[in-house]
């Protein structure tokens, strides 16, 4: 067996370089991936990579807006849209910069982190042989012993951390005293970096579990202005985080009672509110409504929810007389087209009571649909309708009537608030009436069918708003800033003081003791100059009788000028 | 005394600020003329001396006034009168930013005219503050020519009457988010300005500026040393303050939009300005980026900071389009 072995030839070496080299290659990379060079280029590049953000129209605000914009540039808008431009922050581009970035920091981070420890625990580095080397360097004689000239100076330097080594050898009898302060910046460094991290750990809870719902209100306390945060179907819009998917919300629900606004005479808002009531929580079972005065800078804060304020305007209600008496009624949220005036444009449409047609395609036939402006504070030039203030003083209408199918039945997807062009372009849909309405006037088709313009009642847009990461993501803003600020405030010292046995005087039998002291910025070194001549003063105070002072204030260039 | 006359005093305030403004600068560009280069020179040199502390410093001539039993020359008196000015621009100012905000019953930083008198008062008082500890007089000018161009902008672009705001910007934040952004963009204009005549300060190195126009301009600056240190302080303080900053408006959006963070067009460049901060001071700490290339990188804020302030409010509309232009 031993023979054997023994005599088995020595495998050859298995050529050590080549699985050596990816190796190598992977820590050379990760060196540079870590190092401050890669993390600067990555900073200019998180930096580039945002600029089509602000300067490009992004979907995430403004879908519209892309879409004019891809329409307005058929050659490149639609290559913009492909490498997401319009979707900067969602892009798979801007998510290697950060990515890559947040990597770097962490390699950085981590041994930082190991090296602090250890710093933390190590005591002050003894002096160098030759303080006068030093940047900045004083020299004095006291009347004090050596160890008590010793405790002197580190009872002067308790702010410091300070170690005292004993001279051994040629250097035998001497004290010296090292001291650093500054920790707190390495810490401050630390915390704000870690926290970089937090934040985006933060973000990162919010882009999973986080909702966003929009509704439209009507602000009269009817049926029609309330909403139950019960399923996403509540809402006209909803977007959910990755991980939502809206079965899970917490049930809450508003109605809105009224909405009030003020504006200046130059037609500029100056106050807005919603009078709502909410129940939430216990309410919901026992049915008591609570009070609130939902205002653009105060939402509702429910329990892990937030209900805002987003946008107000006017929706008309129209009744419909057919010829035989029978009415219809209906209310509906027009838009605003002048954000200054409150100019609005909606449509309106209505199916035919039942029974007053004999057959669907007969009822198709005689829809009826409004569709034109609306005029808070009507200014009629001519036929012309414009609105002159968005305050609600004198509503009108300017609307067309028409007849025939409205696309109530057409199954597609359509705006409520224009009708279908192709319907008219068509013929399928015929209008009947040009009018301009006040309130309580009417105006009565050929048939006999009376339009009449009721009233406007208001209407406000609420979101409704969830992310659960927000208060991390706060509190991690915060430790950033402070761990920020001590890492630029604080500044790194190291200080030696040696205090050498001097030759015996033989006047007073005392010993006389040199104490020299030496100084060197870690950082900042701009203002050590004066710190360092403040800092001698004390220590010398604390050894006092410099009697035969051989001062060398050496400071180059360092001094305030 | 109406609010209507308040406003019209602030007003009148105001434009008498500019014009001390463009007078000072008319002085201080006198002095950096009539200055000849020998003078600087001697100026450096003695400077030099009591640096290296052969002059003792308890001396009966003290640091800077090594001249003064002569009589000061008449660059000198010219500077010492700018300054003056410049700081009675200061006071009237302060005194029309106070009135405006009297005027309209609210902190008066709520349009792009009011931020940008604001932004430009921080930045005159800081460049007087750095006055007091560095003698840095020529920055002062470089400092006024971009203050006067943005009030001249802010006096007749950006002009809004005084009145109440808008019902998203009533909160007590506008008082603090806004004042503190204003705030460190006027330090960081300093700043800015500090690392520009810094890169003319290195590439027409001391005692070999040569015979060309920029070259003579850069034999009248302060050494470059100083300029690096002017634009470091001036960094440092403002960077974590423009992350306050930040940071409140996050909290006052969370308030107002229902989101601390949307990439509005604003919040972005903000970001971008944070980054390239955040750059200046990495690049500091770089082998081979400590000089020039970090100087570079704080004027690229600066620029991106005044890019902030006009071209996203003007031309990119977002949720910060207020600004009583349109």
């Amino acid at each position: 067996m031993s023979a054997t072995t023994a005599n088995r030839p020595i495998p050859a070496p298995e050529a050590p370089e080549p699985p050596r080299r990816p190796l190598a290659t992977v820590r050379n990379a990760w060196r540079g991936l870590v190092s401050m060079r890669t993390a600067l280029v990555l900073l200019f590049l998180l930096a580039l990579a945002s600029v089509p953000g602000a300067l490009l129209p992004q979907r995430s605000l403004n879908v519209q807006k892309v879409d004019s914009y891809i329409a307005a540039h058929p050659t490149f808008g639609p290559l913009m849209d492909r490498v997401g431009l319009f979707e900067v922050f969602a892009s798979p581009w801007f998510a290697a910069v950060y990515v890559l970035l947040f990597v770097s920091l962490i390699g950085c981070l981590l041994p930082r982190s190991w090296d602090h420890a250890k710093n933390l625990r190590a005591k002050p580095v003894p002096a160098p042989r030759n303080l006068a080397r030093l940047p900045h360097h004083h020299e004095s004689t006291t009347d004090l012993d050596v160890s008590v000239a010793a405790d002197a100076v580190q009872a002067s330097l308790r702010r410091w951390r300070t170690s005292r080594h004993e001279g051994t050898g040629d250097r035998a009898g001497e004290i010296v005293i090292s001291a650093e302060r500054g920790h707190l910046r390495e810490w401050g460094n630390l915390v704000f970096h870690f926290s970089l991290v937090g934040l985006l750990v933060g973000i990162g809870i919010g882009k999973l579990f986080s909702y966003e719902g929009q509704v439209i209100a009507l602000a009269d306390g009817g049926p029609a202005s309330e909403f139950c945060n019960t399923s996403t179907s509540a809402y006209d819009s909803f977007r959910a985080g990755l991980s939502e998917d809206g079965t899970g919300l917490v049930p809450f629900c508003v109605k809105v009672d009224s909405f009030s606004a003020s504006y200046l005479p130059s037609g500029q808002a100056a106050s807005f509110g919603a009078a709502v009531r909410y129940q939430s929580g216990n309410d919901l079972t026992t049915g008591t409504w609570r009070p609130y005065d939902l205002k653009v800078n105060s939402p509702l804060r429910l329990d892990g929810d937030r209900v805002y304020l987003l946008g107000h305007g006017f929706a008309p209600t129209f009744t419909v007389t057919y010829p035989d008496g029978q009415t219809r009624t209906q209310t509906l949220q027009f838009r605003p087209e002048d954000a200054t005036t409150f100019l609005s444009s909606g449509t309106l449409r209505f199916d035919p009571p039942a029974g007053l047609y004999p057959d669907a395609d007969q009822r198709r036939r005689n829809q009826i649909a409004i569709t034109g402006l609306f005029a808070p504070t009507a200014n009629v030039e001519g036929k012309l309708l414009t609105s002159s203030s968005p305050a609600l003083n004198d509503p009108q209408v300017a609307v067309d009537v028409l007849r025939g199918d409205a696309g109530l039945d057409s199954g597609k997807p359509q705006s409520i608030f224009t009708l279908d062009p192709n319907l008219q372009a068509s013929g399928r849909l015929v209008r009947e009436a040009r009018v301009n309405l006040a309130e309580g006037q009417s105006t009565t088709l050929s048939d006999g069918t009376k339009i009449q313009f009721d009233s406007v009642t208001q209407w406000v847009s609420l979101q409704t708003s969830h992310d659960p990461g927000q208060v991390l993501v706060l509190i991690f803003a915060v430790t950033m800033t402070v761990g920020l600020m001590a890492s630029l405030v604080v500044k790194r010292r190291r200080v030696w003081v040696r205090l050498v046995p001097g030759l015996e005087q033989p006047s007073t039998g005392s010993g006389r003791t040199v104490v020299e002291i030496g100084g060197l910025a870690r950082t900042d070194q701009a203002g050590w100059g004066e710190e360092f001549d403040q800092l001698t003063t004390t220590l010398l105070t604390s050894t006092p009788d410099p009697t035969t002072d051989r001062t060398t204030l050496n400071t180059p260039g360092d001094t305030p000028r | 005394m109406t609010t209507a006359d308040l406003a019209q005093y602030s007003d009148l305030a105001f434009r008498s600020a500019a014009g001390i403004y463009v007078l000072a600068v008319t002085l201080l560009v006198c002095e950096l003329a009539s200055t000849s280069t020998r003078a600087v020179v001697r100026r450096d040199t003695a400077r030099e001396l009591v640096g290296a502390g052969s002059v003792p410093l308890a001396g009966p001539t003290g640091p800077g006034r090594v001249e003064a039993p002569q009589g000061r020359p008449l660059s000198d008196r010219l500077g010492r009168m700018g300054i003056s000015l410049v700081g009675l621009g200061l006071v009237l100012q302060v005194v029309s930013i106070v009135l405006r905000g009297i005027s309209a019953g609210r902190a008066p930083w709520g349009n792009m005219y009011e931020f940008t008198s604001l932004v430009t008062a921080v930045a005159v008082l800081g460049t007087l503050v750095m006055l007091r500890k560095h003698t840095v007089r020529p920055l002062s000018v470089f400092v006024l020519l971009p203050v006067v161009v943005l009030m001249f902008i802010a006096g007749t672009v950006l002009y809004a009457r005084s009145a109440p705001v808008v019902p998203a910007l009533q909160s007590y934040w506008l008082v603090i988010h806004v004042s503190v952004i204003a705030t460190s963009s006027g330090v960081l204009l300093v700043s800015g300005v500090a690392s520009l005549l810094f890169l003319v300060r290195r590439r027409f190195a001391e005692g070999a500026e040569g015979t060309s126009i920029v070259g003579q301009l850069a034999a009248r600056l302060p050494g470059a040393q100083t300029l690096d240190r002017v634009a470091y302080r001036t960094a440092i303080f403002a960077f974590p303050l423009f992350t306050v900053g930040v940071i409140l408006g996050a909290i006052w959006a969370e308030a107002a939009w229902g989101r601390f963070w949307g990439w509005d067009p604003k919040e972005t460049t903000a970001f971008i300005t944070w980054v390239v901060y955040a750059a200046y001071l990495h690049a500091r700490a770089t082998a081979g980026w400590r000089n020039t290339r970090a100087a570079w990188v704080n004027v690229a804020g600066t620029v991106v900071v005044l890019f902030n302030l006009f071209f996203i409010n003007m031309v990119v509309s977002g949720l910060h389009s207020y600004a009583g232009l349109n």
